[in-house]
């Protein structure tokens, strides 16, 4: 599962799209919307927590900026949860950065945040599950 | 005057556990022992080496009996939290297989795929005491009228569940390469273009079955640690192939014996039973088996001293030759090599990246050690030994 949060900056005049409806039914994604300031006939703005596959996660994106939608991506904190990594290395295939590596000679498997470029590579190739994306609350206030 | 040579029996050790003077270390331990001391000296002071591994093993799934049910069904299709299961066992057996993706997965629709929840997280889920939902069709019989059955259950209440897993704890497994240009999604994790990095999936000098490589202690009927509990070999696992070329020393150079193994799931833990999701390939069940081995003599002694120094596998192709069914050996690399960081392999460095976790098999090393140093678990004779293939004919 890919999961982003979203910035949306809507134009003062808003085409009419119905823009839920199509990330749902055409680009197969679900959605929950964390903030949204909209005022009728001005620019609005809205935080969205968009999910989906990948590959659909980037058409729908597409899709949303050819309608005039300016979208940015907002912070986000890769974490490992503890319970979950059985220390197996698989994650360090895809990690470019280094941040996932594996300390020798006790084969531990380390995550240095500090080296993480929030890729997302690991979240999806980690056979446990363990690599979470989490949104940076602090954002939203 | 020479010492005479050592000959224990399984009996022999039990009755040291027992008594609490049993002498165990861990297959990495006794590396350094047997280096040391020599294999006749080895076998005099070491009853018992534990071995561990932990990494995802898909030949792996659990016989569940979720009866009774009232009004009586004989469940002809089965699903558990959206997972079939096989059915077409008696009325209320099932068996549910690690692998088996959720009925609306998408699966590599959208390629590649996450699955997100197999028959390995129904047992992980099941193993960590969470209700999982049970549904059952059935077409109804005059002694089973019943067609369809809706309902939570949990471990504890299922009338038997049982871990059965067909091929598990591999002697030795392939190193993955992808010479291709495309990254590539296989059991065997993620596979980066052009050699990018080489993934192996065994636990080396900790293995179990190289430890005993010529499958002189164990067999049908050895009691082993399996997903947290006491389980039991049953016998040799499917695709146990003795006959391969081997080292010096006797360990095998390429995939050769596996193990058939069975535990009762309500025993277990969900630390050593983890449901997993390969990208691009399919959900599988991580296992921690551990074996002890007894050490009869200097033989044995000797075999369970081996180092990652003196294992080795071969690097396969995985990009082109392994999907064609051609799988040739491109090199052969040493475990310790592979445990290094990065192998050799054509004048490059290539990074290598393990799937077995060596951490939980030490752990699980660590845990029957202790097991068996507190009394709590005593060693068996197997009824029959594995299949030693042509090398038992000699
Ligand atoms: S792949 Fe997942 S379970 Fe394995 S070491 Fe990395 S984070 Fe931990
Ligand atoms: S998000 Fe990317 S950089 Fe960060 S740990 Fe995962 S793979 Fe490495």
């Amino acid at each position: 599962m890919y999961k982003k949060t979203l910035s949306l900056r809507f134009p003062k005049k808003m085409v009419d799209e119905p823009i839920a409806v199509n990330l749902v039914k055409k680009f197969d994604l679900s959605f929950n919307i964390l903030k949204a300031t909209i005022y009728p006939r001005k620019e609005g703005f809205m935080v969205l927590e968009l999910s989906g596959h990948k590959k659909n996660f980037q058409r729908g994106v597409r899709y949303l900026k050819t309608i005039g939608i300016k979208v940015e991506s907002i912070g986000q904190d890769i974490k490992r949860n503890e319970e979950l990594c059985f220390h197996c290395g698989a994650c360090t295939a895809v990690c470019a950065t280094g941040a996932l590596h594996i300390k020798r000679p006790e084969m531990t498997v380390e995550f240095d945040k500090e080296r993480c470029s929030a890729c997302e590579w690991c979240v999806a190739a980690c056979p446990a599950r363990a690599m979470e994306v989490r949104f940076n609350r602090t954002l939203l206030d | 005057m020479a010492k005479k040579k050592v000959s224990k029996t399984i009996d022999d050790i039990n009755q040291r556990i027992r008594e609490g003077k049993v002498v165990v270390v861990t297959a990495d331990e006794m590396a350094g022992i047997v280096h040391a001391k020599g294999p006749e000296q080895a076998a005099r002071e070491i009853d018992v080496v534990t071995t561990g591994t932990f990494a995802p093993m898909c030949s792996s799934g659990a016989f569940i009996n979720f009866g009774p049910v009232q009004p009586a069904i004989k469940a002809s299709s089965v699903s558990l939290n959206g997972v079939p299961a096989y059915a077409g066992l008696a009325a209320v057996d099932i068996y549910i297989g690690a692998t088996e993706p959720a009925e609306d997965d998408p699966l590599n629709g959208v390629h590649p795929g996450q699955f997100k929840y197999g028959g390995g997280h129904v047992i992980h889920d099941l193993v960590a005491g969470k209700k999982v939902e049970l549904r059952a069709t059935a077409y109804g019989t005059d002694c089973y009228p019943n067609r369809s059955l809706k309902k939570r259950v949990a471990l504890q209440e299922l009338s038997s569940a049982t871990l059965l897993n067909p091929r598990n704890a591999y002697q030795n497994y392939n190193c993955a390469v992808n010479l291709t240009s495309k990254t590539i999604y296989t059991y065997m994790g993620v596979l980066k273009p052009n050699c990018g990095n080489a993934n192996y999936s065994t636990a080396g000098q900790l293995s179990p079955l190289l430890n005993d490589p010529l499958y002189m202690t164990l067999g049908l009927g050895s009691r082993i640690f399996l997903g947290g509990a006491v389980g039991y070999i049953i016998g040799p696992g499917t695709q146990h192939n003795p006959d391969v070329a081997r080292a010096d020393n006797g360990t095998p150079l390429s995939p050769a014996g596996t193990l058939m193994v069975m535990g009762n799931l309500k025993d277990m833990n969900p630390k050593w039973v983890a449901g997993v999701s390969m990208l691009g390939y399919g959900c599988s069940l991580a296992v921690g088996v551990g074996v002890p081995i007894p050490v009869l003599n200097a033989d044995i002694a000797r075999f369970t001293g081996v180092s990652d120094e003196e294992l080795f596998t071969q690097i396969i192709d995985y990009g082109s030759d392994y999907p064609k069914g051609e799988a040739v050996s491109l090199g052969t690399v040493s475990y310790a090599q592979l445990k290094s960081g990065t192998v050799p392999f054509n004048g490059q460095d290539v990074p290598s990246v393990p799937l077995s976790s060596y951490v939980r098999a030490l752990e699980i090393a660590d845990l029957l050690k202790e097991w068996i140093e507190k009394g709590q678990f005593l060693l068996t004779q197997p009824v029959e030994t594995l299949p030693a293939g042509k090398m038992g004919m000699a």
